[in-house]
């Protein structure tokens, strides 16, 4: 079971190799002659100013927040719909795991359109 | 082939099943990296002709050589490490930009039984992995220390994680049809049904039933992996780059090899999960990697294709469609799968 993973394992370690090699392969063979223009921000052509990190939008926190319920929800959501058709077969349960998982999605519908009236989800 | 390999096998000794499986990485990744420099190529040339101008043709025969030639000039060109950046950070970036790309490969089902892990959470480490890319761009925007990448990498991340969520609900439509998260067996259940059985297998695919959503995971992926009309992230014309703005070189490169390695990949899950995989369209035809190569080329071809058809779309338009309208549309097509497998008119028993 668990040695079906190893693959995956590797090819995570080989993926990361294959990040690495390049970097070191250009730097190596690429020329390598830096100076303080060519190191400096780019910023179409003028004296770069200010801090880069500037302040940004709050709608983006807002987002994020947002993303992570509707992620969680995803997650809740992948078990029930690996057996539902197994839900569907037996009688006892056919019921109760049905309608459990849409109170469950209903909750999320009720905030999804209190979000939506309060504008959160707007960008102009 | 068990018994040809079993004096490389000895030779290798206990380092052996990890011997074979890098040999089978490489199996994949090798002919994934010509598939993508081959991409470049073909939307260049795709591109050229739907704009009546013949593409790169000087680089060799018909211009075959020039992904060769883009990856050694990329090769010869400067590194740089401009000084305002966060130096590790900077360097972190494309590595987990592609990092992710490939490991991702490693679920996917080519034939039957043609898969490197046939493990049973397949669409999980799919999903999970595929989250991770958006770190890459993140650190890489961070790391920059530069306004465009910064605009960029903001504008990406949201992007990113907003379609996410429409890609998301449209995969629990298809694991409430195929009741296993392992890749193989979401096409097997593709291959079952009254259709199939009567010799026209494509109309027993999941893209028939769940139409909307083949629609939603289609555009959410041009949009996840930031292609035009969605490429605000990059738009040349308004933030030069996006993320990539300071990078050169190899570590450019790296950002570029991912960007048409997960094109591959959305494509490729795209046939898998809504196109039937390996499975051939009708019944007298034989199932194999072939049909699988084909149908992923098709999606691809419909990137290239929307790139050269469609006008940028407006940030705003971008995140209302996500958020107004394929959450919505996904969430409510999940109730009406639900209600469809409850009730006695399932197909799916």
């Amino acid at each position: 079971m668990l040695e079906n993973y190893f693959p995956v394992l590797v090819f995570i370690l080989v993926g990361l190799a294959f990040g690495v090699a390049p970097i070191v392969m250009g730097r190596l063979i690429a020329p390598h002659r830096p100076d303080s223009e060519k190191l400096s921000p780019f910023e179409c052509g003028f004296e770069p100013f200010e801090d880069a990190r500037m302040k940004f939008d709050v709608r983006y926190y807002l987002l994020a927040i947002l993303f992570i319920i509707f992620d969680l929800e995803i997650a809740f959501l992948l078990p029930w719909a690996t057996i539902l058709r197994e839900i569907a077969g037996t009688e006892s349960l056919r019921l109760f795991g049905f309608f459990e998982m849409f109170v469950f999605l209903g909750i999320l519908v009720i905030g999804y359109i209190w979000v939506w009236k309060k504008g959160a989800l707007d960008w102009e | 082939m068990e018994a040809l390999l079993e004096p490389i096998a000895s030779l290798f000794g206990a380092a052996w099943p990890a011997v074979w499986t890098l040999a089978k990485i490489v199996a994949i990744i090798a002919p994934l990296m010509i598939a993508v420099a081959y991409l470049t190529y073909f939307e260049r040339k795709i591109i050229g002709y739907m704009q009546v101008r013949i593409g790169p043709n000087r680089v060799g025969p018909l211009g075959l050589l020039q992904p060769i030639a883009d990856g050694v000039k990329l090769l010869l060109k400067e590194v740089l490490v401009p000084s305002a950046t966060s130096k590790g950070l900077f360097i972190l970036g494309p590595i987990l930009a592609i990092a992710p790309s490939l490991a991702a490969w490693a679920v996917v089902p080519f034939w039957d039984g043609g898969v490197l892990a046939d493990v049973d959470a397949g669409l999980l480490f799919i999903l999970a992995i595929t989250s991770l890319e958006v770190y890459g761009v993140i650190i890489a925007g961070w790391a920059s220390n530069s306004k465009y990448p910064f605009l960029g990498t903001m504008r990406a991340a949201a992007q990113m994680v907003s379609y996410e969520l429409a890609m998301g609900f449209a995969l629990i439509c298809v694991l409430m049809i195929s009741a296993s998260l392992n890749l193989s067996e979401i096409v097997r259940v593709q291959g079952q049904g009254q259709f199939a059985d009567m010799g026209l297998g494509f109309l027993s695919w999941n893209w028939l039933p769940l139409f909307p959503m083949f629609v939603v995971y289609l555009i959410s992926g041009i949009a996840e992996t930031n292609r035009a009309p969605f490429d605000v992230v990059e738009g040349e014309s308004e933030i030069v780059a996006g993320h990539m703005v300071e990078y050169s070189g190899m570590t450019f490169a790296l950002f570029f090899l991912a960007e048409y390695a997960n094109m591959w990949l959305v494509s490729i899950l795209t046939s898998i999960l809504f196109l039937g995989g390996w499975l051939s369209p009708v019944g007298f035809l034989p199932d194999g990697f072939h049909w699988l190569a084909i149908k992923t080329s098709m999606v691809v071809l419909m990137f290239l294709w929307a790139r050269a058809t469609f006008p940028r779309f407006r940030y705003d338009h971008i995140m209302r469609l996500g958020w107004k309208v394929f959450l919505p549309v996904t969430l409510f097509w999940v109730l009406v799968v639900a209600v469809w497998i409850m009730s006695p008119l399932s197909i799916w028993n």
